[in-house]
Parts: C-alpha cells; structure tokens; sequence
C-alpha cells in the first residue's frame, strides 16, 4: 500500500537571479503532521505557493494522491484536495464568518445560475447542506458564536480559526498551514495545537510551516527543514534537532 | 446573537406582514403612473419609463462592479448592442421586422457574447487598467457603430437608425393607447407596465444569484482573488460570468430602448452614459440592490428636475435667463454627485456591510445592532 | 515617405502633449492610486485662460513673446488654484473612503468644471489667435513649423526638469516615500498632505502648459476638448505603466505616433476597408493588445502575487 500523499520531485523556483527554491524534494505520508522549518527567507512559503498553484515551478514536479498535480492553477490544487491558509491571514474581509466558511465549500458543490434562479430542489437541497456544513466546521474550530460577524472583526485568534474552517470546508486530504500560530499567545497557541491534533484525527494529513519551534517539534510526525532554498534535512524531530547542518542554519544556536 | 434558526422563525412570523407589505407596493407601482402622469404630465411619465430602463442597467452593472468588483466603465456598449440589434430587426433599414420576443432574447444573448469577448483577453487586469480597457471598447463600439455605414451600410453612421418598430406583443402594440376591460391606458402606460414586469424580473435573478454559490463567489473574489482561488473558486470561469450576466441585461435594456425611442443613434452611447450608469450603481450604494435602484431612480430624475427647474427659477429670480440652462442644470447635478458621495463615501444606501466597512474599525460588539 | 515623415512629426508634436497631461495623471495615481478623472479639463481651463488673456493682450502692442509669456503664467497659475481646490474639496476628505467614491467626485469634479467653462466662456468654438510665428522648416519634403519645434522642446525641457525634481530633490525623495507606503512616509516626518497638495499643483502646471500648446498647435479652443485629451492622455499612462513618471512618457509619445501612423496608414493596412475616422480605434486597440501581453503597462514594474 502506498502511503505517500504528496512527492515533491526536484522543485526549483527562481525569481530573477534569486533562488527560492533549488531542487526541493521531499514526501508526505497520508495522516502525518508534516512541519517545514527554516530561517527567514528559507523558501517556505514559497514553496507553499508552488504546492498550490500560485506560483509557476521553473522545473520539477509535484505528485499528489497518485497523479500529477497541475501546476499553476490554484482551483484545482484545492479541488484535488490541497487546501491553505495564508501567513498574512487572507479571509473575506466584508463577508460574514458563515458566508467565509461558505465560500470553502464552493469547490464540492455545483448550483450554477439556472439552479440559483431556479431555486429548484436541487439546488435548495445543495444550500441547505452548504450551510449545516459552514456550522458545523464553525463549530468544530470553535467560533460558532462568531458566524453572523464579518470576518474582518473578528479578534486575530479567531480569523486564524476562521481561516482554517474555510480550508477545511473544501473538503481536504491535505491541509497547509502557513505559520498558523503567529502572533497568537501561549493559551491560543496550546489551542491551536489541539486543534491541529484533532484534524489529523480526522484522518486529514497536515502540512505545517511554523516559526515556533517548540510547537513544531511538539506536534509534527516528521519535520523538513529548507535553508536558502535547499532541503537541508528530513526527519523526525529529535534527529533534526541535532542534526549540526540544521544548527548551522540557525546561525549556530539551538533550535530547541 | 441572533442565530440563523432566530430570524428564520422571526421571518416566518412576519410572513403575514410581508404578503401585506408586497401587496401595498404592488398597488403603489400600479397606480405610480397614474399618479405621475396626472399630478406632473406625460414628459414625466416618460422620464418614469426611463428611469426603470436605467434600473435594468444599473443592476446589470452592479453585478460586475458591485458584486464581483470589478471596474467596468464601457458597460454602456452592451446597451448598444442590445439597441442596435433591435433596431437592425425590427426597421424599416432592413426591411426586417422580427417579433420581439426574438429580438429581446436576442439581444440578451448577444450582448453576453460581447461580456465574453470583452471579458476573456481582459481578465487578468485588474483595477485600473481593467478600468481603460472596458472605456476602451465602449469607445471602440460606439466608434464601429458610428462609422459601419461604408463600405456596406450596416448601422447607417452618424444619422443612426430611425422608424424602428415599436414593442408589440401578440399582436398588441405599446405604441398606441389600449383599452383593457373598458380600461384605456397610454402608450407610456403600457411600457411602464412592460418595463417594471421586466425591471422585477431582473431585480429578482439579482437577488437570487446574490444569495446563491455563484454570489458568494463573485463577492469574494472582490473581496480577496487569492484567496478565492485557493478556496477552489475558478476566477476566471466565475468573472466571466459576472460580464456575461452583467452585459444580458444590458442588451435587454438595450432592446427595449430601441423599441421605446423607435430611433437609435451612436450619439446614445457615449462614455458619458457609462460613467453615468456607474455613478447611479456607486452613488446608490455599491453591491446593495436596494441602493443601485436608489441610484437608478435619482440619476435619471435629477437632471431633469435641474433641466425644468433651470430655466423658470432663473425667470422668477431674475425676470431673464442669465445663465444657460444645460450647462447650469449639469452643473448642479456635478455638485450633487460630489456633495452625495462626500457625505456618504458608501453610497446612499450602502449594504450593511459596506456600512460597517466604512465606520471602520470598530469593535465586534458595535456589530451586534439588531439583536 | 514624406507623408511617413509627415505623420511622425504630427505625432512627436501630439505625443509630447499627450505625455504632458499623462504625467499629471501618472503622478496622482502613483502618490494616491487615484484616477484624477477631472484632469483633462484642467488642461481645457489651462486653454481656456491663456486664449483669453492673448485676446486681451492681443493688441496692446507688446511683443508676442510677452502675450505668450503673460498668458502661460496666468493659466499655469489659474490651473494651480483649481488642482489645489480639487484636491482639498473632492479628494482629501475621501481618502480612506470605499476606493471608487473619490472616482464618482472626481467625475462630478470633471461634469461641474467643464459647464462652468460653458457658463463662462460659451458653448462655441474659440479660435486662438495666430500671433505666433510661423516658420515653416522642410525635412525630406515633410514640413515641420517653429510652432511644433517649440511645443516638442518645450515638453522635453519640463519632463526633465520633472524627473530632476523627483530624483534630485528633498521634496522629489518625500514624493516617493509617500507614493511608496504613506503611512510609513508620515512617520518619518513627511507631511503627506503637503506632498499630495503639491503634486496636484504641479500636475495641473503641466497641464496649463499642455492645455497652451493644444490651443496653440489646433488653433481651437472648446470646453469640452479636456474630455477626450484627458482621455487619451489617461490611456498614455496606463500604457507606459500608470505610477511610473518614465513610462508616462514613453506612452504618451507612442500613442501620439501610434495615432498619426495609425491615421495616416489604416486605409491601406484594411484594403480601404477602415478609413481614418477610426483613428481612436486604432489607439485602443493597441492599448488593449499592450495590456494583455504586458499588463502592468510597457515599463510598470510586474506586480507579482504575493501570497
């Protein structure tokens, strides 16, 4: 049986004469937590971007549950079943947390302008289970009380969770979290951790960028680490820690 | 906090209300003209039949600019093809005189065509340049339409198309006055009746794409394009969507114009009218269907309310004309447009959530009005 | 050949008007990302004032160069006055409103100036004066008159003299700061709404100078000429890459050419199919072909998503 999830084959990324990315492979199992670490300007996100169509890879290949993943069209990274938030929290700033978490399920769902004119069973049908989903993934991140503020009031915390109950709604096997826990405090932090716990539960595989490192090595299965655009480790936490090229990288201090 | 499962059972309460409310509105949208026409006379009557073909289009816009957000300032160039298909059909220039429930369809389906071919090249611009280029093919548009008369005469240049066939439905026409169970009506009777059954039936697709996969699509790719690709939303299928509904009700609009008018000239279709029809969409309250027909209604009044006020005020005050009315009666509607939206940078009736937009940062708590 | 020379010297001549106004444009949206939708017709007051003033001063018997002179000063300084205004009544108040109500002001801005000209000067044409000189010099049998030298030199020199004081100044640095992250710029003591003030009322000197040279050049004033110039000079930034004050020249001089070739040349390109009334057209229609291969316009930076 074939547990991988996602191969990344020899990602490369430039931007003008910058490499962002050189030759970056690695392998996600189903149902890991998977952390990608590094300094500043590593290529992290960047390669966040690359998984999800945002950015154009200049050579390599991503395989995804089997296939190919299409490059450069972020729709359909989300509709095989990548889903992300952003570092910079990026949510529907004018819409309601429900009508966010909404939006998520566009990509499983079919109603076009006739069945929304129409309003014919269908359609009616489709809606309704729309939104019994939005509430309960309001309520499984833990903002259900929020559903009717619009997204741009509420508190850090709860975009951060509002944005993860977006990504969710797509209905993922991955889901790629960028840096969820900047900016949060200790309490929100431990919150997140039982959060991320509880999706990987559920049987859905995680990919998490983060800067808090205790977190990281708390939570994730296997940890990749990218300096300057190069992978320059993978293991399990306890193996990375120690491993002297990744204490170069920070600049010769512990990481733990 | 008012829950879904709240308003849901407040709505079903109120039910009785509504049927009575929809009731009392239908009656007053019957009886309006009867009103106008006899409290001001039958040029304001027209100025009515007008304003709710300006309705049509504002909502058309809407769609593009309010919902999906993007800035479409050639959007009068759908109208124009709407009008010029009509006009094309149902004239004398031809010799075509084609039913109009052909043509008005017609129209609709060709001016989506043209949201196509506007919107496919274009969509990966954004902002202002997507701005230039839609005023670009308004311009281009109105240009073909002005000069299609040679080689071949198609539209007929400049002197535009003249004796078009008046809207006629199963052998009754809107052009002359009808007597329905005894009951005579006006021509300008007969196409309110005709242009408010089709203004409701645009405001009502509005509403119901506005709640619906495809609105909330639109809305936030407005809101963050990114984003919404990542959340499996395929921009591009889904703004061309936008110009394509955007640009059927402007070719319906169009059509019934042409109809209307029974003459069309490109002189119609000027960047002017575009930027009108987006001041009537952004003045009335972008994104709010309420606030676009708002819009819709006050922009097409107030310049004449400025264009017959002009000239008698002038009188009154000062026994002669000392200024020129036109120029005068522009000028106090430029004033009205900067005076409006200085006071209410969201538009009139901007949607509550524009509204809160705008008060900015406040609390979650100020949010919960309305409990 | 010498309509093609021909057709290159008329739209050098335009193109350096174009460019012009398109700085002014350029210059507001690079600083405030907005569309100054009223800017053309501060180029048709520019016109405007400067004709009156050479019909006052027509016979007084001073020398053309002082008429000239006199009327580019009080139309330089009647333009400053209005772009000022505009910018304190219509625009600040607006600034962190819903992004397209300073463009519906703006367009009231654009209705009310054009018929207060209207009110003012009349709904006729105005035909400027021909007091100036007018030298006529052959190149390759193309003529190219004193008026036309002028006009282009003229337009070079204050380009110039524009990016000198954008790159070379105190008050060029504060503008970039500003157009590059206001909040940041304020907090390192630059007084935003000085610089803003400041760029409105330099755009609309460019603009008097321009709204001269077109009356000068066409010998016709009307007050709704700001439309369509302002217009095409918009279209000249957005193709050179609106923000960036290099590209507005460089979009402005190609629409200029783009237009007198395209005019000159669309007959026999269509088989006589297109005749020159679709001399506009032919301007959009590059615009549009620019746009979608390039489009943040031929020099704007590519502004890449960042996720």
């Amino acid at each position: 049986m074939n547990t991988q999830l996602l191969e990344a084959r020899a990602i490369a990324k430039y931007f003008g004469g910058v490499t962002a990315l050189r030759d970056v492979s690695l392998s996600i199992r189903q149902g890991e937590i998977y952390g990608l670490i590094g300094p500043n300007g590593a290529g992290k996100t960047t390669f966040f971007n690359v998984l999800t169509g945002l950015y154009h890879p200049d050579s390599g290949e991503l395989i995804f549950n089997g296939e190919k993943l299409p490059a450069s069209t972020p729709h359909l990274a989300a509709r095989c079943g990548i889903a992300r938030t952003f570092q910079n929290i990026r949510l529907f700033g004018n819409m309601t947390a429900m009508e966010n978490v909404m939006v998520g399920r566009h990509v499983r769902t079919h109603a076009g302008v006739l069945g929304a004119v129409l309003r014919d069973r269908r359609t009616t049908r489709e809606e309704a289970a729309i939104r019994r989903r939005a509430e309960e993934l309001l309520n499984y991140v833990g903002i259900a009380d929020r559903a009717d503020d619009l997204a741009r009031h509420l508190s850090y915390g709860d975009q951060r969770r509002l944005e993860i109950a977006r990504a969710l709604a797509t209905d993922p096997k991955l889901l790629a979290l960028d840096e969820p826990a900047a900016g949060m405090n200790g309490t929100e932090t431990e919150g997140l951790r039982e959060l991320i716990e509880g999706i990987r539960k559920d049987g859905i595989t995680v990919l998490l960028i983060e800067h808090d490192v205790k977190l990281v090595m708390g939570l994730c299965d296997r940890v990749a680490v990218l300096d300057y655009g190069e992978k320059i480790c993978e293991d399990i936490p306890v193996v990375v820690q120690k491993d002297p090229k990744v204490i170069e990288a920070y600049l010769g201090g512990s990481i733990a | 906090m008012m829950t879904l499962a709240h308003s849901l059972g407040a709505w079903r309460c109120d039910k009785r209300a509504a049927i009575a409310a929809t009731i009392a509105m239908g009656l007053m949208l019957a009886a309006f003209p009867f009103m106008i026409g006899s409290a001001l006379g039958n040029s304001w009557l027209r100025i009515v039949d007008f304003a709710l073909l300006y309705i049509m289009l504002a909502l058309g816009l809407n769609i593009v600019v309010g919902f999906a957000g993007l800035l479409d300032m050639g959007y009068i160039a759908f109208y124009a093809v709407g009008a010029y298909l009509y006009a094309l059909l149902a004239s004398p220039h031809f010799g075509l005189h084609l039913p109009v429930w052909l043509i008005i369809p017609a129209g609709a389906v060709l001016a989506g065509v043209f949201g196509v071919l506007l919107g496919a090249p274009t969509l990966r611009l954004r902002g202002d340049y997507l701005a230039i280029v839609t005023l670009g093919f308004g311009e281009i548009v109105r240009i073909f339409l002005n000069n299609l008369n040679a080689p071949v005469n198609i539209t007929n240049g400049p002197q535009g198309v003249s004796g078009i066939d008046p809207i006629h439905l199963g052998g009754i026409t809107l052009a002359k006055p009808l007597s329905i169970l005894g009951f005579t009506i006006s021509s300008l009777h007969a196409y309110y009746y005709f242009f408010l059954a089709l203004a409701l039936l645009i405001v009502f697709i509005t509403i119901r794409l506005e709640n619906s996969r495809i609105g909330r699509a639109w809305v936030a790719i407005r809101e963050d394009e990114i984003a919404a690709k990542s959340c499996g939303i395929n921009t591009r299928n889904i703004k061309l969507l936008a110009f394509t509904m955007g640009a059927s009700f402007g070719g319906v609009a169009g059509g019934l114009f042409a109809g209307f008018q029974g003459f069309v000239s490109p002189e119609s279709f000027n960047l002017m009218e575009s930027v009108m029809v987006l001041c009537m969409v952004v003045l009335g309250g972008m994104g709010n269907i309420p606030g676009v027909i708002l819009g819709g209604i006050l922009l097409t009044i107030l310049p004449e309310v400025f264009r017959h006020g002009a000239g008698p005020v002038q009188m009154a005050l000062f026994g002669k004309i000392l200024l020129d009315p036109e120029a005068l009666r522009m000028l106090l509607f430029g004033l009205a447009l900067i005076v409006v939206m200085l006071y209410r940078p969201a538009g009139l009736w901007p949607s509550t959530t524009r509204r809160r937009e705008f008060r900015g940062e406040s609390t979650t708590d100020a949010l919960k009005e309305g409990e | 050949m010498d309509i093609f020379i021909q057709q290159i010297i008329n739209g050098l001549v335009l193109g350096s008007i174009y460019a012009l106004v398109a700085l002014g444009y350029t210059m507001v949206y690079g600083i405030m990302g907005l569309i100054n939708f009223a800017h053309g017709e501060i180029v048709m007051i520019g016109a405007m004032v400067a004709l009156t003033v050479v019909k006052l001063l027509v016979n007084s018997g001073l020398p053309v160069f002082i008429i000239i002179l006199i009327a580019l000063a009080g139309a330089v300084a009647v333009c400053m006055a209005v772009g000022y205004s505009i910018e304190r009544i219509a625009y600040r108040p607006l600034r962190r409103a819903p992004k397209l109500a300073p463009l519906i002001t703006a367009i009231g801005v654009s209705i009310v100036l054009q018929n207060l000209a209207m009110l003012i000067w009349g709904r006729n044409y105005h035909a400027f004066p021909p007091i100036l000189p007018d030298a006529q010099f052959d190149i390759y049998g193309a003529t190219i008159t004193s008026l036309q030298v002028t006009i282009v030199l003229i337009a070079a020199l204050m380009m110039a003299g524009l990016i000198v004081l954008i790159h070379r100044t105190r008050l060029g640095r504060a503008m970039r700061a500003t157009s590059e992250n206001p909040l940041i710029a304020q907090l390192m003591g630059v007084n935003i709404n000085q610089i803003i003030s400041f760029t409105f009322v330099i755009g609309s000197a460019l603009a008097a100078v321009a709204g001269l040279m077109v009356s000068a050049n066409y010998s016709i004033v009307h007050f709704y000429m700001g439309f369509m110039l302002g217009l095409k000079a918009f279209t000249a930034a957005v193709l050179g890459g609106i923000g960036n004050i290099a590209g507005a020249v460089l979009g402005g001089i190609l629409l200029g050419l783009i237009e007198s070739l395209g005019a000159g040349y669309i007959g026999d390109l269509t088989g006589g199919f297109l005749g020159s009334h679709y001399q506009d057209v032919f301007a959009f229609f590059v615009l549009i072909c620019v746009l979608i291969f390039r489009p943040s316009g031929l020099v704007g930076e590519k502004i890449s998503e960042r996720a």
